[in-house]
């Protein structure tokens, strides 16, 4: 069967429903390389307002790469070029105009491994906010520290003791920490990458509840090796396979009825 | 989608574990096949030892059907399936239901068969269970086979056939509750036969839902409650 896939992918058209109602980000027609080597081909994809989109596919389906041009982590990478559109709300991210540290401000990041600052909690959550701007007396940076972790879910956890460093957490309380992180400096859309890989299943559980509980507020993209957790957190599931996206659907029929034969295959573990 | 292939999981164990309920969902079905068969020919032949027989494998139905269900359940939590082997699942573990309630159909043949041969033969009726019971016992066997072979026509042709069970059904009744009008005292007897066609129309009922859930497992799409648009 994948041999087969493979011979029909040549000129794959993305099955499925691309466009959103309220797009937060569009996508258009993203081709990614890494000097001659191309990583995404021709990819078109809305995230909808206060959705959680989900993007799964195996490993160097290029959905991390996708899910890092979306606020420009590969401008880091000298072979790595892009070309398309990705737009946030009516804004070329990709524009000369556009600065990269506020675009990050805006959409925010949250990666595999929890990686706190190696300073105290209160500071991990300040020191974004503070370079930016938004915050400067005491007693804004004293209430912005406790509704971001409050957002997190981890207020209760850490209030007594925010001047110890951020990295004597157990990992889901990092990972939480990084997310109180992300989301003080107020961003529109947080890309989660793998937020939950490294963390055993109650901390993950309690990742995922968090997941929903901020899609109230935020546009959330989260890339994720487990299925599980795809057709748990989000409304919408895109399937990507050796670069191209293959599939995207309500997560509900991705996962009872996907109508594209590879992200049947992957789904049912038939490959990967 | 129309393909489905269930050898080429990654985990084997896992393609062992759904070939297993699906031999066994037919090992139930061909069980269930015999039931109604002996069935019928208990209330035919007013053969009470085999209507004994059948009422006591009834039995047998009922473990196989709670024996695949727990499979159904233990392959939901170790596997967390999705797509078609999810639909599968759900589909066999809705399948075993059926054929136990056509499994107790059979079984309430049987008794009716028994009383019948205390109480002597009804004077009506044995032409309509024998039309009828043919048309069941072939309805459920092509269900079963449909299911089998994944076959979405067979299963949609099949199950239009149940609509003509029931014109039967409606129109046997009709001549029987006639003829007890004209005869009073041989209603007793008459009530047994019409339960008996009463049991094997509702066996066409669980064949036909048989069939729908082979449309699903396939296609993907609820078709029951009349929804038959595929």
């Amino acid at each position: 069967m994948t041999t087969d896939a493979n011979f029909e992918l040549t000129n794959h058209k993305t099955v499925g429903v691309i466009e959103t109602e309220q797009a937060k980000m569009k996508m258009r027609n993203v081709n990614i390389f890494y000097g001659d080597n191309q990583a995404i081909h021709d990819v078109s994809i809305d995230i909808g307002k206060n959705e959680v989109l989900a993007m799964i596919g195996p490993s160097g389906c290029g959905k991390s790469t996708f899910l890092r041009s979306l606020n420009r982590m590969n401008d880091t990478v000298d072979s790595c070029r892009i070309e398309g559109s990705v737009l946030l709300d009516q804004d070329d991210i990709y524009h000369q105009s556009m600065d990269p540290v506020s675009l990050r401000a805006r959409v925010g990041m949250v990666f595999q491994k929890p990686n706190p600052f190696p300073k105290s909690i209160y500071d991990n959550i300040v020191y974004g906010p503070r370079l930016h701007g938004l915050v400067d007396s005491k007693v804004d940076m004293d209430e912005l520290v406790e509704t971001s972790l409050k957002r997190a879910g981890l207020w209760q956890e850490v209030k007594d003791r925010l001047k110890s460093p951020g990295t004597g957490l157990s990992g889901g309380q990092q990972q939480r920490l990084c997310i109180a992180r992300a989301i003080a400096v107020q961003p529109e859309v947080i890309l989660m990458d793998e937020p939950c890989s490294a963390l055993d299943p109650i901390a993950t559980a309690k990742i995922e509840e968090l997941i929903q509980e901020l899609s109230d507020n935020y546009t959330i993209a989260i890339v994720t090796h487990s299925m599980q957790q795809a057709a748990r957190v989000s409304q919408r599931t895109a399937y990507f396979h050796l670069g191209k996206l293959i599939e995207v659907n309500p997560t509900e029929k991705v996962f009872t009825m996907p109508e594209h034969q590879l992200t049947e295959a992957y789904i049912t573990g038939r490959f990967g | 989608m129309d393909h489905l292939s269930i050898e080429k999981h990654i985990a084997s164990q896992f393609n062992d574990d759904l070939e297993g309920i699906r031999t066994r969902l037919f090992e139930m079905g061909g069980r269930v096949e015999e039931q109604l068969k002996n069935a019928l020919k208990a209330i035919r032949d007013a053969d009470s030892e085999i209507a004994a027989t059948v009422i006591k494998n009834e039995e047998l139905i009922d473990d196989m059907e709670i024996r695949i269900d727990e499979d159904c359940l233990l392959i939901i939590a170790r596997r967390q399936p999705a797509a078609s082997d999810l639909r599968l699942i759900i589909s066999v573990g809705r399948a075993v239901t059926d054929l136990e309630r056509v499994g107790d159909e059979a079984k309430k043949i049987a008794q009716l068969a028994v009383e019948l041969t205390e109480q002597g033969p009804a004077p009506r009726g044995y032409s309509e269970v024998r039309h009828i019971g043919k048309s069941v016992q072939q309805m459920l066997h092509n269900s079963l086979d449909a299911f089998a072979r994944y076959d979405v026509d067979a299963a949609l042709e099949t199950l239009r056939e149940d609509d003509q069970i029931d014109r039967d059904y409606e129109s046997a009744i009709r001549e029987l509750m006639t003829f007890m009008m004209e005869d009073p005292r041989s209603i007793r007897r008459v009530m047994n036969i019409m339960w008996a066609i009463r049991s094997l129309e509702r066996i066409g009922d669980h064949a036909r839902n048989l069939c729908e859930h082979v449309v699903f497992v396939v296609k993907g799409k609820d078709i029951r409650h009349g929804n038959d648009e595929v």
